[in-house]
C-alpha cells in the first residue's frame, strides 16, 4: 500500500496512514479483495438496504432517546408543562416520555424518527424477504442466510413490541396485558411464565426495566451481530443476479463496490434517513400525551397495534371462544393458544423451512446464483402469495372494528366474513396465482415463437390479411428461454432386474409424489428446435397464407 | 461431494445459447462535455441544499423554543424535521446523482467459484481434526469425556437457579385467583374513590368501580388490575339470569371489568341491548343474562361480584369473586 508515488500532500498523508494501518493489520488483503467487488444492479436489491439503513437510523435516534428516557415504574405526580395532565399520577417512564416530547428540543422529532424508522424497518424486512422468496434467492448456497434473515424478522418483531411498550401509556399497557393473557394460556406453565416475565402479578414493578434491557441491549445486540453475519454472507456468496444476456451461474455482472456502491448505497442511507425524517417532521405518530398514563381500568376503542403485530391481533379476534376447553379440571384456552401461538409458528415456520422443503422436493443440490423469474416457478410463487393473503386477511381482521365504524358495517358480520376468508382466500389466491404464472409463461412462449405484434397489416394477393410479427432480438429472447424446466422427480423403479424390491423405494416414491404436486402442471421454455419450426412455419405462412394451421402452439401444457 | 441427483438425461438437449452481454450504451454526458458539466453542477447544488438544511435546523433549534402548548411544540418539530430531512436528502441525492451521471458506468464481469472448499483442503481439514483429537488423547479416556460434558452441563445451574428463583418474585401464582374484594368492602367510583349509594344510580347508568381503600394497598396497580368492576343498573325485570342468587341489588349488578379472553378492560356498554363489548377483540357479553358470551373470542362469562347494601345505603361487596377473574390459565379451576 505504500508503494505509490505520491505527489500532493493529501495523497502523501493518505499513503502514510494506509502504510501505518496495513503494517499493523494487513488490511491491504481486505481492500484488495473487497474494494472492487462487483454487485449486480436491480431496484429490488435495495429493499434489504432500506432495512439496514432504517436499522442504523434506529440506532442513532435510539441512543438519543436513552439519554432522556427513565425506565422506571415508580409512580409520581406530573409537574411538567403539559397542562392536560397536570398533577396526574403516572410512572416515571411515562413522565420522561412526556419530557422527551415537550421539553427536550428535538426530542419529539427523535421519538417520531425512531417510531417511523421501526415501522419502515419491519416493512423493509418483509418486502426484502418477499423478494428473496419469490426469486428463489434462498436456494443453495444461501439457505443459512435465509435462516439468519428469518431470525432477524422475529428479532425485529421483538424489538418493535418491546419498544412500543416502554412509554407505559394506556395503549401500550393494554397491549402488555394482552401479552400477559396470551402467556397465561400456555398449558401447565402459563401462570409461571407470566410471573417470569412480569416479576409477579400484572403489571408489577419490574416490567418496564426488563423490557428496556431487552429493547436497548439484548435484541439490538443480537440484530447487530446477525446483520453483520448476514452481510458477510452476501460478500462471501457474491450477490445473486437476475437472468439476462451474459449473466450466468458462474459469473457476476455488475458495478464495483468502490466507487459505485460506496456512492449509491452510501447516498441511499441518507435518502432513507431523510425520508424517515420527513415523515417524522410531518406525520404525528404515537402521541402518548393523548392516551394518558397506564391505568388498568380504561381502554381506548379503535386501538391498533403497530402494523407488524396486526396479524396476531386479527388472529385473536377471529378465533371463536368455543375453542376453550377444560380437561380433567385443567383449562386449555385453545381460543388463545391457536391464534396466539400455533398460527404464528405455522405461518412463520413454513417460511423458515421452505428452502429445505424445496430442495428436498426438487432433489437439486447445485448452487444457484441466477434468480428465478417468479412466473417460472408457479408452485412457489402461488404458495408465497397464498401466505401473504392469509397474512393480509389477518391484518384486516385486526382492524375489524375500524372497518365496522368507517363503513357502517356490523362487527359480527365482518368477523364472520374474515373467519371464512382466512380459510378460503389463501386457497383461491394460490389457484389464481398458479394460473397467472402458467399464463405468463405461455405468453413468453408465444412471444419467443411468434415475436411482437408490429401493428403492420399485410394483405395478400388472395385478399387475406395477416399481421406481421417482428421477432424478438436475441437478448429479449434469452430472458424468456434461459431457465431450466422444472419437472417432477424421476426415481428408480421399485424392483430391480431380478424382481427384488429395493429399500428406500417408499421414501423416493413419497418425494416423487410431492414433486408431482409441485411440477406436474407446467409450461416449459421454448427449445431451439421448436423455435426453428415456428420460424419455418412463419416464413411459410407469410408467403403462402392458406397453409394448414400452426404446428407449434404457444400454450403447450405438459401433463405427464 | 455434491451428488447431482437430476440426471443429465432429463435436461432438454438443445438449449438456446447465451448471446452474451449486450453492447454498452454511453450516456449523454459521456459524449457531450456540456451535459457532463451540467451533471456536476447539479451534484454541487444538491450538496449546497444539504448544508442549507443543516443551517435551517440549527436556526430552528435556537430560534424556536418549545412551551407547554401544542402549537410551539409542533412548530419546532416540523422545522427541525424539515431541516434534518433536507440536510440528509441533499447528501443522498448528490451522491447518487454523482454515481449515476458522472462515475464510470461500464458493467464488469467477475467469475464465481464453488462455495465448497476443494477436496485437498477438505482432506487437510479432516486431518487437522483427527490429529487434534489424537493429540488430546481423549479417545482412550471415557471417564474424562463424561466428566467434561457433565461439569459443563452442570455449571449453568449457578446462573439459572438464582435467576429462576428471583425472577418471578415470590412465585405465588395463587394470587391470580383472588382479588382484594371481601365482605363489606365498599364499591367506590374510579378514580375518585367516592362510595356509591344505591339510590344515586338511575336505571341504565354505568359506573366504573374500584374497591374502597385501593390506594392503601401494597401494590395499588396490581390490585386494581384484578379488582376493577363495572356496575350497571338495569330494570330488575330485564335481568334474565345471574351467576348467584341475591348477588344483585334492585337491578344493580356488578361484573369484573377484565375480559375472560386475554384480559383487556371491557369498557363499551350498550344500554339498549345490555351488551358489554371488549374494544380489544370484540368479545360481547350480555349483562342481563349473567354476562353470557354472545359473540367473539371469549369463552366464559365475566365473573359477577356479589353485592349488597350496608346500613347507610352504600353498595358493598358480599364477598370476593367466586372464581379467578381475567384470562384463562391452566390451573384456574383447581
Amino acid at each position: 500500500m505504500s508503494a505509490h508515488t505520491t505527489t500532493t500532500p493529501t495523497a502523501k498523508a493518505a499513503g502514510a496512514t494506509a502504510d501505518w494501518l496495513d503494517s499493523r493489520t494487513g488490511v491491504g488483503y481486505a481492500v484488495k479483495g473487497l474494494a472492487r467487488k462487483l454487485f449486480p444492479e436491480h431496484w429490488s436489491f435495495m429493499l434489504g438496504e432500506i432495512a439496514l439503513y432504517s436499522f442504523i437510523t434506529l440506532l442513532i435516534s435510539g441512543v438519543f432517546l436513552t439519554l432522556f428516557f427513565v425506565p422506571s415504574m415508580n409512580e409520581i405526580h406530573y409537574e411538567g408543562p403539559w397542562e392536560a395532565l397536570a398533577g396526574a399520577q403516572m410512572s416515571e417512564a411515562y413522565a420522561s416520555t412526556l419530557r422527551l416530547s415537550f421539553e427536550v428540543r428535538g426530542g419529539l422529532l427523535m421519538r417520531q424518527v425512531h417510531h417511523w424508522a421501526a415501522l419502515v424497518f419491519m416493512a423493509a424486512i418483509v418486502t426484502h424477504m418477499m423478494r428473496v422468496f419469490f426469486t428463489g434467492a434462498f436456494r443453495k448456497p444461501r439457505e443459512v442466510n435465509w435462516i439468519i434473515g428469518f431470525v432477524l424478522l422475529t428479532l425485529g418483531l421483538a424489538a418493535g413490541f418491546s419498544g412500543y411498550s416502554l412509554p407505559d401509556d394506556v395503549l401500550s399497557g393494554n397491549g402488555l396485558r394482552i401479552a400477559e393473557g396470551i402467556t397465561r394460556a400456555v398449558p401447565i406453565l402459563g401462570s409461571y411464565a407470566a410471573y417470569f416475565i412480569f416479576g409477579g402479578e400484572f403489571p408489577g414493578q419490574d416490567l418496564i426495566p426488563r423490557l428496556y434491557m431487552v429493547h436497548i441491549l439484548l435484541v439490538p445486540g443480537l440484530i447487530l451481530a446477525l446483520v453483520g453475519l448476514h452481510l458477510a454472507f452476501v460478500f462471501l456468496h457474491k450477490h445473486t443476479q437476475f437472468p439476462g444476456s451474459g449473466r450466468s451461474n458462474s459469473n457476476v455482472v455488475g458495478y464495483p463496490f468502490f466507487p459505485i456502491y460506496v456512492a449509491k448505497a452510501g447516498g441511499f442511507f441518507f435518502i432513507v434517513f431523510g425520508v424517515i425524517s420527513l415523515m417524522a417532521a410531518t406525520m404525528q405518530i404515537n402521541p402518548i400525551w393523548n392516551y394518558g398514563p397506564y391505568d388498568p381500568s380504561p381502554v381506548s376503542a379503535g386501538a391498533q397495534p403497530d402494523w407488524y403485530m396486526l396479524f396476531l391481533e386479527g388472529a385473536l379476534r377471529l378465533m371463536p371462544g368455543q375453542a376453550e376447553i377444560v380437561i380433567g379440571g385443567f383449562t386449555i384456552p385453545l381460543n388463545v393458544i391457536v391464534p396466539g401461538m400455533i398460527l404464528p409458528v405455522l405461518l412463520l415456520g413454513s417460511l423458515a423451512i421452505w428452502p429445505f422443503l424445496e430442495a428436498y422436493v426438487t432433489g437439486d443440490r447445485r448452487e444457484h446464483h441466477v434468480l428465478d423469474r417468479p412466473r417460472n416457478v408457479p408452485f412457489r410463487t402461488a404458495f408465497g402469495v397464498s401466505l401473504l393473503t392469509a397474512f393480509l386477511v389477518l391484518v384486516l381482521a385486526g382492524s375489524n372494528d375500524l372497518l365496522a365504524t368507517h363503513f357502517n358495517l356490523s362487527i359480527n358480520d365482518i368477523t364472520w366474513a374474515f373467519r371464512v376468508l382466512v380459510l378460503v382466500a389463501p386457497a383461491i389466491a394460490f389457484w389464481v396465482t398458479r394460473r397467472l404464472c402458467l399464463s405468463l409463461q405461455r405468453k413468453d412462449r408465444e412471444l419467443v415463437l411468434h415475436g411482437h405484434e408490429s401493428a403492420r397489416i399485410v394483405r395478400f394477393a388472395s385478399g387475406e390479411y395477416v399481421e406481421v410479427h417482428t421477432p424478438l432480438d436475441e437478448h429479449e429472447r434469452w430472458i424468456r428461454v434461459q431457465h431450466e424446466p422444472l419437472r417432477p422427480a424421476v426415481i428408480e423403479p421399485a424392483e430391480d432386474a431380478r424382481g427384488v424390491r429395493r429399500t428406500g423405494y417408499r421414501k423416493d416414491r413419497f418425494r416423487q409424489r410431492l414433486s408431482q404436486v409441485f411440477f406436474e402442471e407446467r409450461v416449459e421454455p421454448v427449445t431451439p428446435s421448436e423455435y426453428a419450426a415456428a420460424q419455418a412455419h412463419r416464413l411459410h405462412a407469410e408467403i403462402e397464407p392458406d397453409d394448414e394451421p400452426a404446428q407449434i402452439s404457444a400454450g403447450s401444457v405438459h401433463q405427464d | 461431494m455434491s451428488t447431482v441427483e437430476r440426471d443429465e438425461g432429463t435436461q432438454t438437449p438443445d438449449r438456446f445459447e447465451d448471446p452474451g452481454l449486450p453492447q454498452h450504451t454511453p450516456r449523454r454526458g459521456d459524449l457531450d462535455p456540456k451535459q457532463n458539466k451540467k451533471s456536476e453542477r447539479i451534484v454541487l447544488a444538491l450538496f449546497a441544499l444539504s448544508s442549507l438544511g443543516t443551517v435551517g435546523f440549527l436556526v430552528a433549534y435556537f430560534a424556536l423554543p418549545t412551551g407547554g402548548d401544542a402549537t410551539t411544540i409542533f412548530r419546532s418539530n416540523v422545522s427541525l424535521g424539515l431541516g434534518l430531512a433536507f440536510a440528509l436528502l441533499g447528501i443522498g441525492a448528490a451522491a447518487i446523482h454523482w454515481s449515476k451521471a458522472i462515475m464510470n458506468n461500464h458493467e464488469r464481469v467477475e467469475a464465481r467459484h464453488p462455495m465448497a472448499s476443494p477436496p485437498e483442503v477438505r482432506e487437510a481439514a479432516v486431518k487437522n481434526l483427527t490429529d487434534g483429537t489424537e493429540d488430546s488423547r481423549i479417545s482412550r479416556r471415557g471417564l474424562l469425556k463424561t466428566a467434561l460434558v457433565g461439569s459443563v452441563a452442570l455449571f449453568p445451574l449457578t446462573i439459572l437457579v438464582p435467576l429462576v428463583g428471583e425472577v418471578g418474585e415470590d412465585w405465588n401464582v395463587g394470587a391470580l385467583k383472588h382479588t382484594m374484594w371481601r365482605k363489606g368492602l365498599k364499591l367506590t367510583v374510579d378514580p375518585s374513590g367516592r362510595p356509591i349509594k344505591a339510590s344515586d344510580l338511575q336505571v341504565g347508568s354505568v359506573v366504573h368501580v374500584i374497591p374502597e381503600g385501593l390506594d392503601e394497598a401494597e401494590h395499588p396497580l396490581d390490585e386494581k388490575a384484578k379488582a376493577v368492576v363495572l356496575l350497571v343498573r338495569l330494570n330488575p325485570d330485564d335481568i334474565r339470569s345471574e351467576q348467584g342468587d341475591g348477588w344483585s341489588y334492585e337491578g344493580i349488578i356488578a361484573f369484573s371489568k377484565i375480559c375472560t379472553h386475554v384480559g383487556c378492560p371491557v369498557a363499551l356498554y350498550e344500554q339498549q341491548t345490555h351488551h358489554l363489548l371488549c374494544p380489544c377483540h370484540q368479545s360481547t357479553f350480555d349483562v342481563a343474562d349473567g354476562a353470557r358470551v354472545v359473540f367473539g373470542p371469549a369463552r366464559r362469562p365475566l365473573p359477577q361480584l356479589p353485592i349488597a347494601v350496608d346500613d347507610e345505603g352504600y353498595l358493598v361487596a358480599q364477598d370476593d369473586f367466586d372464581q379467578p377473574i381475567g384470562a384463562s390459565f391452566w390451573e384456574r379451576l383447581r
